[in-house]
């Protein structure tokens, strides 16, 4: 198989056992995120307290990369404040541009693993979904 | 999925190894798949062996001969073709001439029914210019438009806004558990309401070749005007307009090994003439004045601003190349291969294909889904081991959601292809089954 393979066992783990795709009790922000092009659809929930996030799941259907992508997401900001799960979703971006840097990429965790999407356009937008759900969800709303 | 659930194909139990034999036998000469005569004339496919190209129902690859001509026209005849007075511009004009009245032939009309091929863009502009042309001209509020639920939306979307414009309802026909749409189905929506029936020769998604003679029939038996999507079918059957009986028809350059950029409408030579322009401009008139014009004859009517003729003359080139090579030639080995691919398609338990069980109404295209893998996953896996299929809804939602499949896979496969490819796609498929439930 060639180089930038994503389907990395971490990724079809998540995939196969998402453990925050569920539907969550009184979330205090919802949103739903869809790629018309694709079929891929979330819909993701949060529960901002202090500002914390302090639950965060997504029900959903799509391709791996897409559900997959935001469990690995719903996990990172889970217990995080707002600004930094601002501040992940930012990374992620970058990432996806290809400007993140080692630093970066650590910061990221398992996020990182999708690091190779980069390099398929084609799927960005699946590997963006959770992020960018999330995005709108904290500038608009948290 | 149980194996009853799991679509039956008909005749094809013979190509087992033992029965390979038989197959042979039956005149399918299941060797002769092993190696294309063909993809050395693809420069594409002859320079990357290692690809499995399955995607020839999106755009196909194009021969030598198309892409010298091409380079021909640009080196040897380069200038605008009608407009000007020296040789070279007769030159061009000439070409473009000549490659209209080769389509005219390659679609069963006479050299004299040049006049009625206008050249476009694609099959979707060609839709475009008969829905808004000849859309506006006929159709009255209170009419009905109808079309098939498998059209492509470039066959949907231009009839959905005709129908809006007009007030006039859009009408669908809907096929059977196996792709077809029945006479009784036609006769149950073609009825005197309807001015307008428009239909996709060859689906993109299920492969079935629709009756679109017997709806032309019916049709204008309702004094209705039958309009052809020949996308799909001009790769890969010879057409004789007269005998369809329709009164538009529509093909790409480029899905028929031809250019891109490229596309032909075919129409009645009366209804062009009664029809008013779809664009304007430059080379479309006869005459004009500071507030008024004069249409030119047809074609040029139709053909405002500078034509691609240099894609106009790789596109005479490609039907010349579809010509010496013959359809029955081409036909056979699709035919066989899409046989090989479906046969094998239908061994792996996990896949699920979509469209008639029967091979051969399938015209090159095989949807299918791999049983709980999305089909862009698919896709992307595939190409990791240099297999190309297309994935998605291709371009006709409507369809997929009538067949309830959020998404699919689409192989499809032309006379280029060999056993190797359908070798590449099986294991493609086994690998993606198995990063899923290894």
């Amino acid at each position: 198989m060639a180089e930038g393979n994503i389907y990395s066992a971490a990724l079809m783990e998540h995939n196969a056992h998402p453990d925050y795709k569920y539907e969550m009790d009184d979330p205090t922000h919802v949103h739903e995120g869809v790629n018309p092009s694709c079929g891929d659809q979330i819909t993701l929930a949060l529960r901002v307290e202090d500002g914390v996030i302090t639950e965060c799941a997504f029900t959903g259907s799509g391709c791996a990369v897409s559900q997959a992508s935001t469990d690995i997401m719903a996990d990172l900001v889970t217990d995080e404040t707002v600004e930094t799960a601002q501040h992940l979703a930012d990374l992620f971006m970058k990432m996806i541009r290809g400007e993140a840097d080692e630093d970066e990429l650590e910061e990221l965790g398992e996020a990182a693993e999708l690091k190779g999407i980069a390099l398929m356009p084609a799927r960005v937008k699946c590997a963006e979904l959770g992020w960018r759900t999330l995005d709108v969800i904290l500038k608009d709303q948290a | 999925m149980t194996a009853d659930q799991r679509p039956k194909l008909h005749g094809l139990d013979m190509l087992t190894e033992k029965g390979r034999a038989e197959w042979d036998a039956a005149g399918m000469q299941v060797s002769v798949l092993a190696e294309s005569p063909y993809k050395k004339d693809f420069p594409l496919l002859a320079a990357n062996p290692q690809l499995a190209f399955l995607d020839s129902a999106a755009t196909a690859q194009r021969p030598t001969a198309v892409l010298d001509a091409q380079r021909s026209f640009y080196e040897t005849m380069n200038a605008n073709a009608l407009r000007g007075l020296y040789k070279l511009s007769v030159q061009a004009t000439e070409a473009i001439e000549a490659a209209r009245a080769h389509v005219a032939t390659f679609l069963g009309l006479s050299e004299r029914d040049a006049c009625d091929i206008l050249y476009c863009r694609n099959t979707s502009e060609a839709l475009n210019l008969v829905a808004y042309s000849f859309g506006s001209m006929v159709l009255k509020e209170g009419d009905e438009v109808c079309i098939t639920v498998m059209e492509h939306h470039s066959n949907l979307i231009p009839w959905q806004q005709a129908c809006a414009r007009a007030g006039a309802k859009l009408v669908y026909l809907y096929p059977d558990e196996q792709g077809f749409i029945s006479e009784d189905e036609m006769r149950a929506k073609i009825g005197p309401r309807t001015k307008i029936v428009a239909a996709t020769h060859v689906s993109n998604v299920l492969g079935v070749c629709n009756d679109v003679a017997l709806m032309a029939k019916i049709a204008h038996e309702h004094g209705a005007y039958m309009v052809v999507d020949a996308a799909q079918s001009v790769p890969h059957m010879p057409i004789n307009i007269p005998e369809l009986g329709c009164d538009f028809f529509a093909f790409s350059g480029h899905k028929a090994f031809g250019p891109f950029g490229i596309g032909v409408l075919w129409g009645r030579h009366d209804l062009l003439e009664a029809m008013p322009p779809f664009l304007t401009g430059g080379e479309m008139i006869s005459s004009v004045t500071e507030q008024d014009a004069v249409w030119a004859p047809l074609p040029e009517k139709f053909e405002a601003g500078t034509q691609d003729a240099a894609g106009i003359f790789g596109l005479d080139a490609a039907l010349t190349y579809i010509e010496e090579a013959g359809f029955e030639a081409l036909q056979a080995r699709e035919q066989a291969l899409v046989n090989v691919c479906m046969h094998r398609l239908g061994e792996l338990e996990f896949v699920r294909i979509i469209g008639p069980d029967d091979p051969a109404a399938h015209h090159g295209a095989i949807s299918f889904n791999v049983c709980t893998v999305h089909p862009h996953d698919v896709a992307s896996i595939l190409d990791m081991d240099d297999v190309a299929i297309r994935a998605g809804h291709h371009c006709a939602q409507p369809l997929l959601a009538y067949l309830n499949v959020e998404s699919c896979c689409r192989a499809s496969l032309a006379f280029y292809n060999d056993s190797g490819d359908i070798d590449k796609l099986i294991r493609g498929l086994k690998h993606v089954y198995s990063m899923f439930h290894g």
